[in-house]
């Protein structure tokens, strides 16, 4: 059962009415029958084209956040073997919205960090919505410094709406710990590829997508705050969130040529819940791309790069 | 009492802001509400003689009562791309700028200056919550990466003094790449050996929180300060229960173990000249002996061309700090 967009509306009924064809043919084995439904999907194909060749801002942030999007787990499951989880940040707990471990890329040992939305009601709660605590900081921490010591270079995986505004999380420094983890991303001598596969959402994201070279999925967000709450702020009004997503300037495309980001992976027609190991392998061969690229560097000559990368950002100029 | 408040219009009321205040003004402490004589207020640094309650203080007032006889030298600031997103909301963000320094007569939301504090040579940063609530968008990162570049250049500490709303939406996605920034300036000074002290005022919130003022060697809050990532009232809109007294403020803070002290504003520059002079191995300093901080008219330099420091531009012109833009 596919899960519809609102914009995706007049692709649900012309899908749906193809489905309902075939399996009246199905039953009754007529011929035009099957015709029909194949020229209701070609017209479905079209119009899928039609919508996702001009997505709005908005309609990105809604695909950013479907809830068949692939998510972290499954990069997890696809892409890597001798996946290990480590757990822990050592201090107060361990934070299910935050996973990471070592595991192999295509025989490379690396440390995979990311968020993990959940995908149905009882993991979403398990993982609390993908919104790290400070535990979840702390303990990609612990695994950044573990990977910088061993020469074992960084992955993570970024999907999070933000930071988690809870009571406990403020308590326990959240503050602190993001800032704590970007500064871990900005010491370690290993190579940090970033990849942002879903949401990017403020201080929460940059705590782990602050690395030598920083990859999107085409219709991944990445912004200083939701369009939502820009909307309620600015706009005095959260139904803005149209408008907000179009002055945030949130989409991949965007960011490129703010050279916020290094590199665009395309995704399926009709995005990366279309075709979920279509999107899962792009993200991997241009993660072990950019690691390739990364090999042979010094340690030191990296964190000076990546310094100088985020020094500079913003400041030479932007393209159009 | 309060006449002018109240019946001049904005727009002359700010002009008038800017000049020196006349001494007939009262001010009325939003936490009591006593009514302060403003000559007295000033003196007592914007705090309130009755309640101890911190007002907000100018980035200007500040360095004039922290460094030795009131003087400093400005540090210049690179200015960045202004409005680089084209960003517009209800407003275009080039008038929010606008109206922003017009109101406040500042150029941006952080004074970066240079001076000494019990003769100890320091940089200070001080951003300014009244300039578009402080906001962090590239000026800031700018400005703390030139204060940290100046810091090191001279051999000096930073004290960087915040106040924020957080990140600066009209810059969008550049200004969340300030938190990266600014951590970068942090580590200049960590790894130069210099100490980087912050005093965290009232509020401190969002991004700005999550990044350059909460990586100090030593962290100092003035009492009652709002120090948070997620405000309250987000918060109470999450978890649906009311928070407790004082939940976020400094004392709290320091209570769960995120501050080491929580300092009233008139005993900030002593405590400031015994940190620093105790991180950078210097004799104490013999407090007596020390020429005293400005009262309130101060005398502001700023930098001209190189060494030579010239007087201040006058309240009549627009207070843009003479930024020369550095590569
Ligand atoms: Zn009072």
């Amino acid at each position: 059962m596919t899960h519809y967009l609102d914009f995706e509306k007049p692709l649900a009924e012309l899908e749906g009415k193809a489905a309902e064809l075939r399996a009246l043919a199905a039953q009754e084995e007529t011929k035009d029958v099957v015709g029909e439904a194949d020229a209701l999907d070609r017209k479905a194909k079209d119009k899928l084209r039609e919508l996702y060749a001009k997505l709005t801002p908005w309609q990105k942030a809604q695909v950013a956040r479907h809830p068949e999007r692939p998510h972290c787990v499954d990069y997890v499951r696809e892409l890597f073997t001798e996946w290990t989880p480590l757990a822990g940040d050592r201090n107060f707990a361990d934070d299910h919205a935050v996973i990471g471990g070592l595991a192999r890329l295509d025989g490379r040992a690396v440390m995979v960090i990311g968020h993990e939305k959940g995908h149905d009601t009882r993991t979403r709660i398990e993982r609390n919505f993908g919104m790290a605590r400070p535990e979840g900081y702390r303990k990609a921490i612990r695994l950044m410094e573990l990977a910088g010591r061993f020469g074992v270079p960084v992955v993570t995986l970024i999907d999070t709406p933000g930071a988690y505004p809870g009571k406990g999380a403020e308590e326990r420094g959240q503050s602190e710990a993001i800032a704590r983890s970007t500064e871990t991303c900005l010491r370690i001598g290993v190579p940090i590829v970033a990849a942002i596969v879903g949401e990017g959402g403020s201080g929460g994201a940059v705590a782990f997508a602050t690395g030598d070279r920083i990859l999107m999925l085409e219709h991944s967000i990445y912004s200083v705050i939701s369009p939502e709450g820009c909307a309620s702020i600015l706009w005095k009004d959260a139904e803005k969130m149209r408008e907000a997503a179009e002055a945030l300037r949130l989409t991949a495309k965007d960011l490129s040529q703010l050279g916020v980001i290094d590199r665009i992976v395309e995704e399926p027609l009709g995005g990366a819940h279309r075709d979920r190991a279509a999107t899962i392998r792009a993200v991997g061969e241009a993660i072990e791309e950019e690691l390739k690229a990364l090999d042979g560097q010094k340690g030191d000559a990296l964190v000076a790069a990546r310094r100088r990368k985020f020094l500079d950002m913003g400041t030479k100029g932007l393209a159009a | 009492m309060n006449w002018i408040t109240n019946f001049v219009r904005p727009k002359v009321n700010a002009l008038f802001a800017r000049r020196d205040t006349p001494e007939n003004l009262w001010t009325k402490c939003p936490e009591c509400g006593t009514m302060l004589f403003h000559r007295e207020l000033t003196k007592a640094l914007m705090v309130c003689t009755n309640c101890d309650h911190h007002m907000a203080i100018s980035p200007r007032d500040r360095a004039a009562s922290l460094f030795d006889g009131g003087t400093y030298v400005e540090v210049p600031v690179p200015a960045p791309i202004e409005d680089p997103l084209r960003f517009r909301d209800q407003k275009p963000y080039p008038a929010r700028l606008k109206e922003a320094r017009r109101a406040t007569g500042q150029h941006e939301a952080m004074l970066v200056a240079e001076g000494e504090i019990g003769r100890t040579p320091i940089v200070a940063a001080i951003q300014d919550f009244s300039f578009m609530a402080g906001s962090m968008g590239m000026y800031v990162g700018n400005a703390i990466v030139a204060a940290a570049e100046r810091a090191v250049e001279r051999k000096a500490p930073l004290v960087l003094f915040s106040a924020a709303g957080g990140a600066r939406m009209q810059e969008g996605i550049l200004s969340l790449m300030q938190m990266p920034r600014t951590t970068v300036a942090v580590q200049m000074l960590k790894e130069a050996g210099l100490p980087y002290v912050v005093v965290l005022t009232h509020p401190t919130t969002g991004g700005v929180t999550a990044s350059y003022a909460m990586l100090g060697d030593v962290q100092i809050a003035e009492p009652n300060a709002l120090i948070c990532f997620a405000g309250p009232r987000v918060i109470e809109q999450t978890i649906r229960e009311k928070l407790p007294e004082g939940f976020q403020r400094a004392e709290y803070l320091l209570d769960h173990g995120m501050l080491d002290r929580v300092t009233h504003r008139k005993d900030l520059r002593e405590e400031l000249i015994v940190i620093t002079r105790m991180l950078t191995g210097q004799p104490p300093a013999i407090m007596a002996e020390l020429p005293p901080p400005a009262e309130p008219a101060p005398l502001v330099e700023t930098p001209a061309g190189g060494e030579g420091a010239e007087p201040a531009p006058g309240p009549d012109e627009d207070g843009t700090p003479p930024a020369k833009a550095a590569e």
